[in-house]
């Protein structure tokens, strides 16, 4: 690994996005869109409904558009036969999934300190716990959303395939981690499945960040995602293949 | 002495069940322009490719300057230009090139220099999606060119270019060749052949003449090399007609 190498990927992939503005302008607009829409929802109802979805999405908006961005660009990088021109230089392999592991962990803390600054300071969600850690939480999710991206675009031919894998990699995750149903409330075996899936941890670590101030599980938590995203990354580098048929 | 820096020995490339190329034994020297001509489809690109070692061969041995083609000491060596541009449509012209000669390791000079040689200095800060397709190639073309290869690989570089532009860079070609590096060039186009030193041509997987352009004319007694080439297959063909037709 070059970290000259690495570090000019992350920025060239960050002057691409500042160059398509609208992609830009919905990567940091957006996720504060949905969560003044959610807060929107709960209005009318007693209790502290938002306090208890917030967390959750602040943990999915990172995940599930770093997954989409990033499976696409990269499909993208393949096709155009860019990917081929840099395997052919002084490119490691992890030179180029650093990079853009680095860039989207960048735009995900822009991204993440929005949504957050939003929700407490404006919306009114409640945090028990460090609010800046909320924040590294949302990095680590928007890097392992990048990492499974990465991966899951060696399996696509054509961004219309990298877009569909989204239903299978991600919905189900969502289903899973504890939003909808409690995860000790699901069925067992479910609840077996949610404990194999990283969103999981990620959403268990808002919770936890949101409802006490103690940290400790927080950070085996994202431990737990921090190791996903790594693996997802070796197995990246694994299907990035210098020779083709 | 000819001094060989490419030893093509007996390849065989298989892509997607098909027999691409045939055991080709070829070599390149250094300090001259090798044209590989021959139809689209005939393995050209697939030749390139395992030059660069982003091939996966079947069977067979490329070596460059002693060492396994794609072996890591190499890829600082070697300039490719595939044949659809390969730079960053979103970027512009300066930034396409500060990329890839951070990769490479060569400094600013090392850019501006390349975008006066592909005569592109008007366009440094336009965004390569817009430019013309001939534009965008030469951006590509420019970035082989960052860090003074030894082995120039180029697919069909000049397709579509003025017949200016074409001119000034076979002219370009040469001079790099004759600052030492071997320059690989193929074609579709036959009226490029006597732009180059020395020519391979191809066909079907197999190479059909390996010879000066005006040693290929006089053997086949042809004015030019379109017809050489044809009569080339037309031998070809009655010796061993049966065997190509079963292979297909």
């Amino acid at each position: 690994m070059t970290p000259r190498i690495l570090l000019a990927v992350a920025q060239r992939v960050l002057t691409q996005l500042r160059r398509d503005h609208r992609t830009a302008a919905m990567l940091l607009v957006l996720p504060c869109v949905l969560m003044t829409l959610l807060w929107w929802m709960f209005q009318d109802i007693p209790g502290s409904l938002f306090d208890r979805f917030g967390p959750a999405l602040l943990a999915m908006f990172p995940f599930i558009v770093m997954f989409l961005v990033t499976s696409v660009t990269t499909l993208r990088e393949r096709s155009s036969g860019t990917l081929e021109r840099l395997l052919a230089m002084p490119m490691g392999k992890l030179d180029f999934l650093g990079g853009y592991a680095v860039a989207f962990g960048v735009v995900a803390a822009v991204q993440a300190a929005l949504a957050v600054a939003l929700s407490v300071g404006l919306l009114g969600l409640d945090v028990e716990g460090p609010v800046l850690l909320l924040g590294v939480v949302a990095v680590a999710d928007a890097v392992l959303g990048t990492a499974l991206g990465l991966l899951v675009s060696a399996f696509a031919r054509t961004e219309f395939q990298a877009v569909q894998f989204m239903p299978l990699f991600v919905i189900p995750q969502i289903l899973l981690c504890g939003l909808f149903v409690p995860r000790t409330s699901l069925p067992d075996f479910l609840h077996a499945v949610s404990s194999l899936l990283p969103l999981s941890y990620a959403t268990d670590a808002m919770q936890t960040l949101v409802t006490t101030a103690a940290t400790g599980d927080v950070w085996r938590d994202l431990g737990i995602v921090a190791a996903f995203a790594v693996a997802s990354l070796a197995l990246g580098a694994a299907t990035l293949r210098r020779r083709t048929p | 002495m000819v001094n060989n820096l490419v030893e093509v020995r007996s390849l065989v490339v298989d892509r997607g069940g098909r027999r691409v190329l045939h055991g080709l034994d070829i070599t390149i020297e250094q300090g001259s322009v090798t044209g590989l001509l021959g139809p689209s489809g005939c393995g050209k690109s697939t030749l390139m490719r395992s030059l660069v070692g982003v091939q996966q061969l079947t069977s067979g041995q490329v070596t460059i300057a002693g060492s396994e083609a794609g072996s890591a000491q190499l890829r600082n060596r070697i300039g490719y230009v595939t044949q659809a541009a390969s730079v960053y449509d979103d970027l512009t012209v300066r930034e396409n090139l500060s990329f890839f000669a951070r990769v490479l390791g060569a400094d600013g000079a090392a850019v501006d220099e390349a975008i006066a040689t592909v005569d592109l200095a008007g366009q440094t800060d336009q965004v390569v999606g817009r430019l013309s397709g001939g534009q965008r190639s030469r951006v590509s073309l420019a970035v082989a060119l960052l860090n003074t290869p030894d082995l120039l690989v180029l697919d069909e570089p000049t397709v579509g270019l003025d017949p200016v532009l074409r001119r000034d860079l076979w002219a370009l070609f040469h001079r790099l060749a004759a600052a030492g590096a071997a320059v690989f060039v193929s074609s579709h186009v036959m009226d490029e052949a006597d732009r180059c030193d020395r020519l391979l041509l191809m066909r079907e997987g197999r190479i059909i003449a390996d010879d000066t352009p005006a040693h290929i004319r006089e053997k086949t007694d042809t004015q030019d090399i379109e017809s050489a080439f044809l009569a080339l297959v037309d031998a070809d063909r009655s010796e061993d007609g049966s065997e190509e037709g079963s292979e297909r």
